[in-house]
């Protein structure tokens, strides 16, 4: 039982991670004023199921804060409280003060006491601030006596006398009661004194009044909204009585008997009024029911993704294997086969969109990773005295769910990093000539068959004077080395490394770059740096989408087949002869348009025998990358443009320069996907052309402008 | 010295006995040329017949490249070539051993798939000293077998699980890393 129980609890948590980020996510639409009333609602829900859930588990801690938090979105979902910058900030902080309570009563280590207590009391506050700006109480209500908002339940003594004709207008004293229930500890008690004898009573009229003690920290106006659509049909008069004990908990069962009693009459009752009384409960439930559970499910299965690995295979097998039935059926008569051909055709489209879909179930927006930023940038620069924005792009790039999940540690180490040593204090901005807020972007695309992600910010950028200082005072390189920028850039990844003479808790705990570093090697990925001084730094990540499906373009090199990603290709063309150009110990260049761009042979690189090592008589392939300029892939020809599904060559084997994955063709074979960057890092032509010759070098670098 | 390098404990088998079975570990056995090689049966995820690969650039010579099995990329070694012998020239008549080791799957190129064996511990006699070469490293043991000989072949050492090579065998202990991953 306590296993069933625990198992229950995690899945809670989950949800709550998802309903935060969710409410994270609309709260940002609503700063961007992209919102509509749907957003709003949506965080609403968010929060209420979150409160809902913890309840359920005796949470109360946390349950009270978010109550406190919901009863302000209420107000606001009702208009009654304007939607400013100043209110949207603490919206966000106070979701930020949530999920540390939910993370609390995850870990079962409780955060310190009173650390919400301050949140709550602003939480009231603009409650309040919105409730007296608010128009006033429905007419038919009394008028309402100011009322403390943050008092602790209060006590109401509410008398609801119904009117006979109360339920002809299609309303139910039950879920008037429920809904009163909802709002803190009630007791009720129900008065029979106009009930008529059975025989001379009508089922159509309403006969029992209600007193209804409620012991609450909601508002007077949440009271009164549930009573909003029967004012005009019953006497009504809610006052603030002096704090009471709450009634014994079978007065209110018993009323609610009562109640259930009446209510199975009225059901009961001749359809004489049919339209009318079909609507009773959907009325009800509309008034009495609105503060609570509106259809916040998730729409979601949990999946183990060893699960949907085994299908994606299964999936390409049945993709190889229709190819093959395909081409076998191309062989037949059409005129005798007709039937077959066409059911063919049928089946590799509904293949195709079988495989879109299952390839869709494993990859997710970064979204779920990267809204977790703002709140660290928040509080970061807070923390540190600067000031800072946070501008996030291609959220909505869609990884690998395993990739995404580990994209969360080095990005907050970007983060932080990018704060602690880059964004400068606001008064050295300001001396520096730039804008007192520093901004960081945080940006997502997909960039050759990988997701690329930067981190840039417009801070002092790297100093690579005390880099190169710390590094020989380190040991980490020779006291006679003269490294270029880019290499004593790339000293900050080196292990130990830290240019923060005070360690702070933020950065600099002696793990530094150095495992960011780790962390995106062992994703398969690159990280790359540019910084220049006084402008800022940019980190370049570059990852691996493991099951991405990639656009690429098949090439034939003697017998093999090589897969180029088609992002990286900018054109392909047969040379003309007068045009290759073999530049002394640096391999050949090609002119196209006045530029000049080194070869490389993939028959050449790749040793492949048999292989056209002629550009003039294959075709040239130029690609690009961001680094490395254009590059010319002599091929011997293009075979075609397919989109092929990545695949691990280093699960099973390991990795190969050059290399980015695998995939499995039409006929069943492996085909390599090229790494272009890859390629061109090695001792390629084009590497030593642009090292050796720094005519074809500037050729490159020139193109690429 | 035959406990010492025994891997698979000491426990003793009837000879020739039946009652001992369940202490035996079965072998999937085949041949290069002439010669019987056994691997754990445990190990031997499939059997399948040659197909053409995928070369890898810069792989060693005894790596023939790539498969696609159901999905998965496996890397084929041509096993003579591992075994400092020529390269299989492969017909549809070779054979792969799909070897499932730790998290990584590999295919062996073998000649053809013999026969299953049933070996009590201490049965497995240790590589003699040759005083040479890898191939003792690539073996953990010799298994008469009535006239036969059949050579046990350490996957451990040869597929690259790093630390568990030969972990019961103190002589090659300071073995060197298993040369897949050096390309």
């Amino acid at each position: 039982m306590a296993g069933a129980f625990d198992h229950l609890k995690e899945t809670y948590f989950q949800e709550c991670a998802e309903l935060l980020d969710s409410a994270y996510v609309q709260l940002a639409a609503l700063e961007d004023a992209s919102a509509d009333d749907e957003t709003i609602h949506a965080v609403f829900r968010a929060i209420h199921s979150i409160k809902g859930g913890g309840g359920a588990f005796g949470y109360d801690r946390m349950v009270g804060f978010a109550h406190g938090l919901e009863t302000l979105l209420d107000l606001l979902r009702d208009g009654r409280v304007a939607f400013g910058r100043e209110l949207g900030a603490l919206l966000v902080r106070a979701t930020d003060a949530l999920s540390d309570l939910v993370a609390a009563d995850r870990t079962g280590q409780p955060v310190a006491a009173g650390f919400e207590d301050a949140l709550l009391a602003e939480l009231a506050q603009a409650a309040l601030a919105g409730q007296s700006a608010a128009s006033p109480a429905p007419a038919a209500a009394p008028p309402a006596p100011p009322v403390a908002p943050q008092a602790p339940a209060t006590a109401y003594r509410i008398h609801f006398v119904p009117h006979a004709d109360l339920f002809a207008s299609a309303n139910e004293p039950l879920l008037l009661i429920r809904a009163l229930k909802r709002l803190g500890t009630a007791s009720v008690t129900a008065d029979l004194t106009r009930l008529p004898k059975l025989e001379s009573m009508d089922p159509e009229h309403a006969c029992i009044g209600w007193t209804i003690e409620l012991v609450t920290d909601a508002q007077r106006s949440d009271i009164e909204e549930i009573f909003d659509f029967v004012t005009d049909h019953c006497d009504l008069t809610i006052d603030a009585a002096a704090s009471c004990e709450p009634h014994q908990a079978a007065a209110i069962s018993r009323a609610d008997h009562a109640a259930n009693g009446h209510g199975a009459q009225a059901a009961a009752a001749p359809a004489g009024s049919g339209a009318d009384r079909s609507r009773a409960p959907a009325r009800g439930a509309m008034s009495g029911e609105r503060r609570a559970e509106a259809p916040a499910v998730a729409q979601t299965v949990r999946v183990d993704v060893e699960k949907v690995d085994r299908l994606v295979n299964l999936v390409g097998e049945l993709v190889i294997n229709q190819a093959m039935l395909i081409q076998l059926g191309s062989l037949l008569p059409p005129d005798t086969c007709a039937g077959l051909i066409g059911g063919l055709e049928t089946l590799s489209q509904h293949l195709r969109e079988l495989q879109e879909g299952v390839m869709a179930i494993r990859t997710q927006p970064v979204k779920s990773v990267f809204s977790r930023m703002p709140r660290l940038v928040r509080e970061l620069s807070a923390q540190l005295g600067k000031e800072a924005r946070l501008f996030i792009t291609g959220e909505g790039t869609e990884i690998d769910k395993t990739v995404i999940e580990l994209l969360a540690d080095p990005l907050t180490h970007l983060l932080r990093n990018a704060l602690d040593h880059g964004i400068e204090r606001p008064d050295e901005r300001v001396a520096a000539g730039k804008p007192a807020e520093g901004s960081i972007h945080l940006s997502a695309e997909h960039r050759s068959g990988r997701i690329v992600i930067e981190v840039s910010d417009d801070g002092r950028g790297i100093d690579r004077e005390r880099v190169l200082a710390r590094a020989r005072a380190r040991g980490l390189l020779a006291a006679d080395a003269q490294p270029g920028e880019e290499e004593i850039d790339k000293l900050i990844f080196l292990p130990g490394f830290s240019t923060v003479d005070v360690v702070s808790n933020v950065s600099g705990r002696g793990v530094g770059m150095d495992v960011v570093r780790r962390n995106v090697q062992a994703l398969g990925g690159r990280i790359s740096l540019q910084s220049r001084a006084g402008a800022g730094s940019r980190f370049v990540l570059s990852l691996p989408l493991t099951l991405a499906i990639l656009d690429g373009m098949i090439v034939a090199v003697g017998a093999e087949s090589y897969i180029v990603p088609l992002a990286n290709i900018v054109e392909s063309l047969r040379p003309k002869r007068s045009d290759i150009h073999a530049v002394a110990g640096c391999g050949d260049v090609v002119a196209i348009r006045g530029q000049y761009i080194p070869l490389v042979h993939l028959a050449n690189y790749f040793d492949v025998p048999d292989a056209e090592n002629d550009a003039a008589r294959g075709i040239v392939v130029v690609v690009e990358h961001e680094r490395a300029g254009h590059v010319g892939l002599v091929v011997d020809e293009l075979v075609g443009q397919q989109q092929v599904v990545v695949k691990s060559l280093e699960a099973n084997y390991g990795a190969v320069p050059g290399i980015g994955g695998a995939t499995i063709l039409g006929n069943g074979r492996v085909a390599l996907i090229l790494d272009v960057a890859g390629l061109h890092g090695g001792a390629t032509a084009g590497r030593r052309a642009e090292a050796r010759c720094p005519s074809a070098a500037d050729a490159t670098t020139s193109a690429i402008q | 010295m035959a406990d010492m390098n025994n891997p698979y404990g000491t426990t003793r088998a009837t000879q020739g006995g039946g009652a001992a079975t369940e202490a035996r570990h079965q072998f999937i056995t085949f041949t290069l040329g002439a010669e019987e090689y056994g691997v754990d049966i445990m190990a031997v995820r499939e059997i399948k017949g040659w197909s053409a690969t995928t070369p890898i650039p810069g792989a060693p010579r005894f790596i023939r490249g790539v498969i696609n099995l159901r999905g998965i990329i496996v890397p084929i070694m041509d096993l003579r070539a591992r075994f400092g012998m020529e390269l299989t020239t492969p017909t549809r008549m070779h054979v792969v051993i799909i070897i499932n080791t730790g998290a990584r799957t590999t295919g062996l190129l073998v000649d053809a798939v013999s026969d299953i064996i049933a070996v009590a511990p201490d049965a497995v006699r240790p590589i003699p000293d040759m005083g040479s070469d890898t191939q003792e490293n690539l073996l953990s043991g010799l298994v008469a077998m009535d006239d036969r000989m059949v050579s046990l072949v350490s996957l451990d050492f040869l597929i690259g699980a790093g630390d568990l090579r030969n972990a019961g065998d103190p002589g090659h202990a300071g073995a060197e890393p298993a040369p897949l991953l050096a390309a």
